[in-house]
């Protein structure tokens, strides 16, 4: 291996972990906080992408000078209207079913099901193509040799934006502590006086947000289909369970350990083989350290 | 004359009506029914995964029941359609087609698209005599008694995109496919040609199916340094694929690459501007100037939209209703076994160019070509093969 691609192995490794933790960060707030096993996580990440889609519909339409920037606005937009969505998903669905976990898993896959079915109804069952932003087309080459693509070092600056705002609202707000107690105690802190129905709300329609947000980025790396989500839930699932469910800095943890193994091995074998050794390293460690990585004690 | 025709044809779909709505009386005007129209079965994907590759076929093969029926209908008869949806699962493809032989006795059914899906049906067809067109591009590897294969199977594909590729300057070829029996056979079929015509294999990787990381396998290409890329990578996975190609630095413009499985249809999802300067080969497309094919091309716009594209599976998917016609107008029935044998050696002059049953393997001889993607979405036509016969069971 030459020392270019040796760097750009690094660079996608770090990449793909931006990714994971992306995907995974919404799914460990709503599985891995609340315990919500949402198997329509991924609908959401699509309901993400498709607002992007009609954000850069909207811009080519009216906005043609600043087509440029419509992904920065389409983020935003992709987090507002999941926010809103899981918000209603969560009063209107999610909530009959918070002590019945078989039956979430259940009725969240049906709801996986309608949603797909309802965005191949309304955008047709063809993928939908998304103009691509000319300052993040083509790679950064700080040496001759070494390419780095400038959307994948987005999604990088992006990630990290996001993994800070997440961390400075759950541990240094008033509404991130409130959520936290709701997690830990859910009875202590109804008595304390907290809300905390609307503290449910709002917390899954964060995760639901962060879904959004990481649908609208995948726009620029993969393909935008009613069944997209679909291939992004279920790593979403392993990278929350490796690292421990109920620990945001476990899923951040496990979600850098596979996407290192994964770049290196899928370079040291097929891609195929790559995936099936991650899946053994996955239950390997699950079967020594059934919660995970990292798990935090909580009291039952 | 025609009044009284078009009178009884009325009340026979009024009878229709009353006898697909109340199951009970089907048995009476059902004959009286079987005397005007004749029913053709119209089974794929309409929802899951698979529904978008497969739903446009739909529209396709429903223009060409619709030219047919104008046009006075198979052998005077209407054709009446029967749509069902196989939901990307391979258990209910099977379910339907029973149902469609069995409750709606189907003359024929045209339908399926993914491997699995065909061969799910397989046994239905042969346990109830009932017919198949068949209307992707596919592996080879089978010749079932009840299925027409109308589209190119792998090595017609294969081996002229190679030798065409390698008649282009280089030599190294780098193989990149989704983890299924269609990439593996087309690899199978492309790795002794790249032998025989005195280049290299440089790499052969496989990714699985939805696989969307594509970083470490361009990595390993800039690593190899191919002169082609030979690419099979299907569905979702190929606009990941065609992306992260083009922001890592090898874009149409810097590398070349060639997919058998890339047609407008895809190009639409994967969005012009990321496929612009890379190749496919196809037994057609969209582009293809002759008078037939502007024919096709401004009906299928004219009826589904001027933005409607239309790509090599939707072109076989309407000649598979076509070939069906002549088939069943040649043998003078629509029993299928005539219909079967009155296939062999049919030959349609379809919107790619002629196609010619073969005699005996109930595949197509026809012809290739090699396509550069345009930034329109279009392909500008480089080569064109001559007549190819296929041969579904290549020694490999």
């Amino acid at each position: 291996m030459s020392f270019e691609i040796f760097v750009m192995q690094v660079f996608n490794g770090l990449s793909l972990f931006t990714i994971l933790v992306l995907m995974a960060l919404g799914l460990g707030i709503v599985f891995g906080l609340m315990g919500v096993i949402n198997m329509a996580h991924g609908e959401l990440m699509t309901l993400g992408a498709y607002a992007t889609y009609l954000t850069s519909q909207f811009f080519a339409m009216h906005l043609p000078a600043l087509m440029d920037y419509y992904l920065i606005v389409a983020i935003v937009v992709a987090f507002c209207v999941t926010y809103v969505f899981g918000y209603a998903l969560e009063r209107g669905f999610v909530r009959w079913f918070y002590k019945r976990p078989l039956d979430t898993l259940l009725a969240t896959w049906g709801l996986s099901l309608i949603l797909q079915q309802a965005y191949r109804t309304i955008f047709g069952a063809q993928e939908v193509s998304l103009p691509l932003t000319s300052w993040l087309t083509g790679a950064w080459e700080p040496v001759e040799g070494i390419q780095l693509p400038l959307n994948r070092i987005f999604i990088i600056g992006l990630t990290i934006l996001v993994a800070i705002g997440v961390y400075l609202l759950l541990y240094k707000t008033r509404a991130g502590l409130r959520s936290r107690a709701v997690t830990q105690n859910r009875a202590m802190s109804s008595a304390v006086g907290i809300n905390t129905d609307r503290v449910d709300a709002t917390t899954f329609a964060l995760g639901a947000g962060l879904a959004g947000i990481a649908g609208a980025v995948f726009t620029m790396i993969g393909s935008t289909n009613p069944g997209t989500g679909q291939l992004y839930v279920i790593d979403s699932f392993i990278v929350v369970v490796f690292g421990g469910v109920a620990s945001l800095f476990g899923t951040v943890a496990s979600g850098f350990l596979i996407a290192q193994s994964q770049t290196t091995l899928e370079y040291l074998m097929s891609g195929s083989m790559a995936k099936v050794s991650i899946l053994l390293m996955v239950i390997l460690v699950l079967y020594f350290r059934p919660s995970g990585l990292f798990s935090s004690k909580v009291r039952s | 004359m025609s009044k009284f025709n078009r009178r009884s044809f009325l009340q026979a779909s009024g009878s229709a009506i009353a006898a697909s709505a109340i199951p009970g009386i089907g048995l009476l005007p059902q004959s009286a029914l079987a005397a005007e129209t004749v029913k053709l079965g119209l089974l794929h994907s309409l929802s899951g995964t698979i529904a978008i590759a497969e739903a446009s076929l739909v529209d396709a093969e429903k223009m060409a029941i619709d030219e047919i029926n104008a046009a006075g209908g198979v052998m005077g008869r209407q054709i009446e359609t029967v749509i069902e949806d196989g939901a990307s699962d391979w258990p209910t493809f099977a379910e339907k087609t029973k149902k469609l032989l069995q409750r709606d006795k189907v003359a024929a059914i045209v339908g399926c698209y993914t491997s699995a899906s065909r061969k799910a049906v397989l046994p239905v067809l042969n346990q109830n005599k009932g017919l198949l067109y068949y209307p992707t591009y596919y592996e080879g590897q089978e010749q079932d008694k009840y299925v027409i294969y109308p589209s190119q199977e792998a090595t017609q594909s294969v081996i002229s995109a190679i030798e065409w590729m390698a008649k282009q300057q280089g030599k190294t070829f780098f193989l990149v496919g989704s983890d299924y029996i269609y990439p593996r056979t087309c690899n199978k079929i492309a790795k002794p040609t790249v032998a025989r015509l005195g280049g290299t294999t440089v790499g052969e990787e496989y990714v699985p199916l939805g696989h969307t990381e594509f970083s470490s396998i361009i990595n390993k290409i800039k690593a190899a340094k191919p002169d082609w890329i030979y690419s099979t990578v299907v569905g979702g996975s190929n606009v990941a694929f065609y992306k992260q190609l083009k922001a890592a630095g090898l874009g149409g413009d810097k590398q070349k690459l060639l997919s058998t499985v890339v047609s407008e249809n895809e190009i639409d999802g994967i969005g012009k501007d990321n496929a612009v300067g890379y190749y496919a080969c196809m037994g057609y497309f969209q582009s293809i100037k002759s008078p037939r094919n502007e024919k096709f091309v401004k009906a299928l716009k004219a009826k589904y939209g001027q933005d409607r594209v239309v790509g090599d599976p939707m072109q076989v998917a309407y000649n598979c209703v076509y070939l069906w016609k002549m088939a069943v107008e040649k043998a003078k029935s629509f029993d299928v076994d005539k219909v079967i044998a009155a296939s062999a050696g049919l030959e349609l002059d379809a919107p790619e160019g002629k196609i010619k049953v073969h005699a005996t393997n109930h595949h197509v001889s026809k012809r290739v070509r090699v396509g550069k993607a345009r930034p329109d979405g279009q392909f500008d036509i480089v080569f064109e093969s001559g007549i190819i016969e296929p041969n579904p069971f290549p020694k490999l």
